[in-house]
C-alpha cells in the first residue's frame, strides 16, 4: 500500500513537471482496495481494469521502474510507450489491460472467462471497474452474458462514490451498485475497501465462486483522496467532505492499526514510509533515463500478420513518390 | 472444381475450418437453432455442439467484445453479425478496442477475430437496415476489411480471414447469398490486401467489392457483346489495406476510370479510389474519376422512392459512356 501511494505521489510530481503527458488518474485512496483484490489471485489469473491502474501493476509485481518507464512514454515501458498510464499491458504478470474507454473491458473480461471455460481450465478472470461503468450498456451485457454462460469472472466495482464529479447518487438509481447482481442472478457482495482485509476475504471469496465456475459482482466501497485525474482540483467536493477524507486514508488507516495491534512501532512505519520513498525515486529515475521509441518503430505494430499493401506512410509524404512529367509530344 | 452458392461456400469453408482447428467458435444472434438470419451456419450446432456454435442474446457490443477478448486469450472466433447495420452498436468494442489492442500494447496481445455482417440495400428494409457501413471500418488502422464477390473468393478469403491473427470484418452482401460460381476444392487462402483484375481491358477501368464488383462483371460483359467495349474489371477485395498499385498501374493503362459502390458518395469508398488514382495517375488520366453512388438520403421504405436513391444498371452505363465521350474513345455508331 505505501508503494503505491508513494508511487502515484511520485506520478503526479512527474506529471506536473511534464516528464508525463495525456491523462494520469491514480489510486491514491483506493490502496487498500488494490491490495485486498490483488493479493486474491492467483499468478495464473488475469486482471482486467481501467485507466486508474499504475497500483494494480504494482502489485501484479510488475516491476515499478517499467511501471513508471510507460507512463513516461519510453522503450522500457511495459507497453513499450506504445499505451501510457491508461495502457498497462504485460502478459507475464497477466494484467491484461489497462483500458482508457470507460468499460471497454467488461465484453473483454467476458470473453476471456469465455476462453478459459472453453478449454475447461481453471484460471479465472477478475474485472475491475469505477462506480460509473455500472451504467453503461456493456456492464448490462456482460453480466447477462457471464452468467447465461456460467463464466469464470469476478466483476469488481471500485466504487469511490465520484464519477468524475458526479455523486453514485446522482448517476445510479440503485446506488447500492452490489444489487444490480440481482438481475443476471450473480451471486455478489459489498465490503469496505479501506479496510485491506475485508477486501481481500470479500476478494477471495468471489475468486473461489468464479473457480467453480460461476460469475461474481464485488463492489468494494472505496475513496479517491484527489481529483479525477492528476489536473482535476475536485472543487465539487465541499470543505467538510474534504475535511472528512483524512478520516477515510486508508494507508493512515492502517498504518494506525498496525500500530494499535502492536505489530509495528512509528520508526518501523517510518522506515517502511522511506523505502516506499525509494523506490518511486528509482522508478522515476529508471524511467527519465530510458530511451524514447524510435522514430522508424512507428509502423512496428500495424498488424500481426502482415499483410499486402500495408500503407506506411509518413505524414508528409505523398501517396506516389513524385517523378518527372511525361514529356510532351511535340 | 464445384459449381456452387456463395452461401454454401461460406457454409462449407466455415464447417472446414472448425473440423481443421479446434480453436474455431462461431458466435452470433441465431446462428444455432435457428441456423442463421440467412442459414450460412444451417446445420452446424448439430455437427459441433452448444460449445462450438453459440447463440448469444441481442447484445452486439457484448458478444462481439467477448469474442475479442476470447481471441486475446488464443482462441479464433467467428463472429455474425446479422446485418453490418446492428454493427454499430458494437462500434466501441471494434474500433476501440479490436482494432487498437495489439499495436496499443506494444504487440503483446493478438486478436484473432472475424467478424462476419452482410451489407446491402434494395430490397425494402428502410434507411435503418439498407446500409453500406463498411467504410466505417475500413477507415481504423489495426482493422482488416475485405469484400468477396464470387463464391471461389468467399471461400479463399474467408480461411484468410479466420487463419489471419488481427481482427478482420469479412463484408457479405444479401443479394450475393444466392449467385452461384466455380470454387476450388483445395482450400488455398486468398492474399489479404490484393485487389484482382477479373476481366482485362484497355477502354475503361471499372472499380467496384462485393456487390459491386458483380455488377461490373455483369456490364463489362454486357458491353463487350453490345457495343465490343473492352473494359477492365478490378475487384478491389480488401479495403483496408487497399491495393492502390493495381488501381494505379491499370488507370496507367486506360486513362479513365469508374468506380461503383453501394454507399453514399461522400467520404466514400469510391472518393478513397479515386484520390489514389489521381495520386497515383494524375498525369495519365483523360477524364476527372467517375464515382457511382447513392443518393445522399436515408434510404426511403417505398419502392419508388427507393429505386431512385440506388445506383441502377442504366447509371452504371452513363456514367461509363459520360467517361469513353470525356477521354473521346466512344466507338462510333454506338448506341446513346
Amino acid at each position: 500500500m505505501l508503494v503505491i501511494r508513494r508511487f502515484e505521489e511520485r506520478a503526479a510530481r512527474s506529471y506536473t513537471q511534464a516528464l508525463i503527458g495525456g491523462y494520469c488518474h491514480l489510486n491514491l485512496g483506493e490502496e487498500a482496495a488494490v491490495v485486498g483484490l490483488v493479493t486474491a489471485l492467483e499468478d495464473r489469473d488475469y486482471l482486467f481494469t481501467n485507466y486508474r491502474e499504475h497500483g494494480y501493476a504494482l502489485e501484479r509485481g510488475i516491476s515499478p521502474e517499467r511501471v513508471m518507464a510507460e507512463l513516461y512514454g519510453r522503450v522500457d515501458g511495459v507497453s513499450k510507450g506504445w499505451g501510457g498510464s491508461m495502457h498497462l499491458f504485460d502478459l507475464d504478470h497477466r494484467l491484461v489491460g489497462g483500458y482508457g474507454i470507460v468499460g471497454g473491458q467488461l465484453p473483454l473480461a467476458t470473453g476471456a472467462g469465455l476462453a478459459i471455460s472453453y478449454r475447461a481450465s481453471d484460471e479465472v478472470v477478475m474485472c475491475t471497474m469505477g462506480d460509473g461503468t455500472t451504467n453503461i450498456g456493456a456492464f448490462h451485457e456482460s453480466l447477462n452474458l457471464a452468467a447465461l454462460w456460467h463464466l469464470p469472472v469476478v466483476y469488481v466495482i471500485i466504487n469511490n462514490q465520484l464519477g468524475m464529479g458526479t455523486t453514485v447518487e446522482r448517476s445510479s438509481a440503485e446506488p447500492e451498485l452490489a444489487r444490480r447482481a440481482a438481475s443476471y442472478r450473480m451471486a455478489s457482495a459489498r465490503v469496505d475497501g479501506l479496510d485491506p482485509l475485508a477486501t481481500y476475504a470479500a476478494a477471495r471469496n468471489a475468486v473461489a465462486a468464479a473457480r467453480a465456475g460461476e460469475p461474481f459482482l464485488l463492489e468494494v466501497v472505496s475513496e479517491r483522496l484527489r481529483g479525477h485525474s492528476v489536473v482535476d482540483p475536485a472543487k465539487y467536493r465541499s470543505a467538510a467532505e474534504v475535511q472528512a477524507l483524512s478520516d477515510h486514508d486508508p494507508v493512515r488507516l492502517v498504518g494506525a492499526r498496525l500500530m494499535l495491534e502492536g505489530l509495528l512501532d512509528a520508526d518501523a512505519l517510518a522506515v517502511l514510509d522511506e523505502e516506499a520513498k525509494a523506490i518511486a525515486e528509482h522508478a522515476a529515475a529508471f524511467a527519465e533515463a530510458s530511451p524514447h521509441p524510435d522514430p522508424a518503430t512507428l509502423f512496428d505494430y500495424n498488424y500481426a500478420t502482415p499483410v499486402a499493401n500495408d500503407l506506411r506512410r509518413l505524414p508528409g509524404e505523398a501517396l506516389f513518390a513524385a517523378r518527372a512529367r511525361p514529356t510532351e509530344v511535340v | 472444381m464445384a459449381l456452387m452458392t456463395f452461401r454454401q461456400a461460406l457454409h462449407d469453408t466455415l464447417r472446414e475450418e472448425m473440423l481443421r482447428d479446434e480453436s474455431v467458435l462461431l458466435l452470433g444472434e441465431e446462428i444455432g437453432v435457428f441456423e442463421g438470419s440467412y442459414k450460412i451456419t444451417a446445420g452446424l450446432l448439430a455437427e459441433f455442439g452448444e460449445r462450438r456454435v453459440r447463440d448469444t442474446p441481442i447484445a452486439e457490443e457484448g458478444f462481439t467484445g467477448a469474442a475479442i477478448g476470447a481471441a486475446m486469450l488464443g482462441l479464433r472466433p467467428v463472429v455474425e453479425i446479422m446485418t453490418i447495420n446492428f454493427s454499430l452498436l458494437a462500434l466501441d468494442q471494434i474500433v476501440n478496442h479490436a482494432a487498437k489492442i495489439y499495436g496499443m500494447f506494444g504487440g503483446q496481445a493478438r486478436v484473432p477475430l472475424v467478424i462476419r455482417t452482410p451489407g446491402g440495400g434494395g430490397q425494402q428494409l428502410g434507411a435503418t437496415h439498407s446500409q453500406n457501413v463498411e467504410l466505417y471500418y475500413a477507415f481504423v488502422p489495426g482493422m482488416k476489411v475485405v469484400a468477396p464477390s464470387t463464391p471461389a473468393d468467399a471461400k479463399a478469403l474467408l480461411l484468410a480471414a479466420i487463419r489471419d491473427d488481427d481482427p478482420v470484418l469479412f463484408l457479405e452482401n444479401l443479394t450475393l447469398y444466392n449467385t452461384k460460381g466455380e470454387v476450388p476444392e483445395a482450400s488455398v487462402p486468398a492474399e489479404i490486401g490484393r485487389a484482382a483484375i477479373t476481366r482485362p481491358g484497355r477502354d475503361l477501368t471499372l472499380i467496384g467489392y462485393s456487390r459491386t464488383a458483380w455488377v461490373a462483371s455483369q456490364v463489362a460483359e454486357e458491353l463487350a457483346e453490345t457495343e465490343g467495349l473492352e473494359i477492365e474489371v478490378i475487384d478491389l477485395r480488401s479495403l483496408r489495406p487497399l491495393d492502390r498499385a493495381t488501381l494505379v498501374e491499370s488507370v496507367k493503362r486506360t486513362s479513365c476510370a469508374v468506380v461503383l459502390e453501394d454507399d453514399w458518395l461522400t467520404y466514400g469508398i469510391g472518393a478513397e479510389v479515386a484520390a489514389s488514382i489521381s495520386d497515383g495517375a494524375f498525369d495519365y488520366l483523360d477524364a476527372p474519376v467517375r464515382r457511382v453512388a447513392m443518393a445522399e438520403v436515408p434510404l426511403p421504405y417505398s419502392k419508388v422512392l427507393e429505386t431512385a436513391a440506388l445506383p441502377s444498371h442504366e447509371d452504371v452505363i452513363n456514367a461509363i459512356y459520360q467517361t469513353l465521350d470525356a477521354v473521346g474513345r466512344r466507338r462510333p455508331g454506338a448506341r446513346r
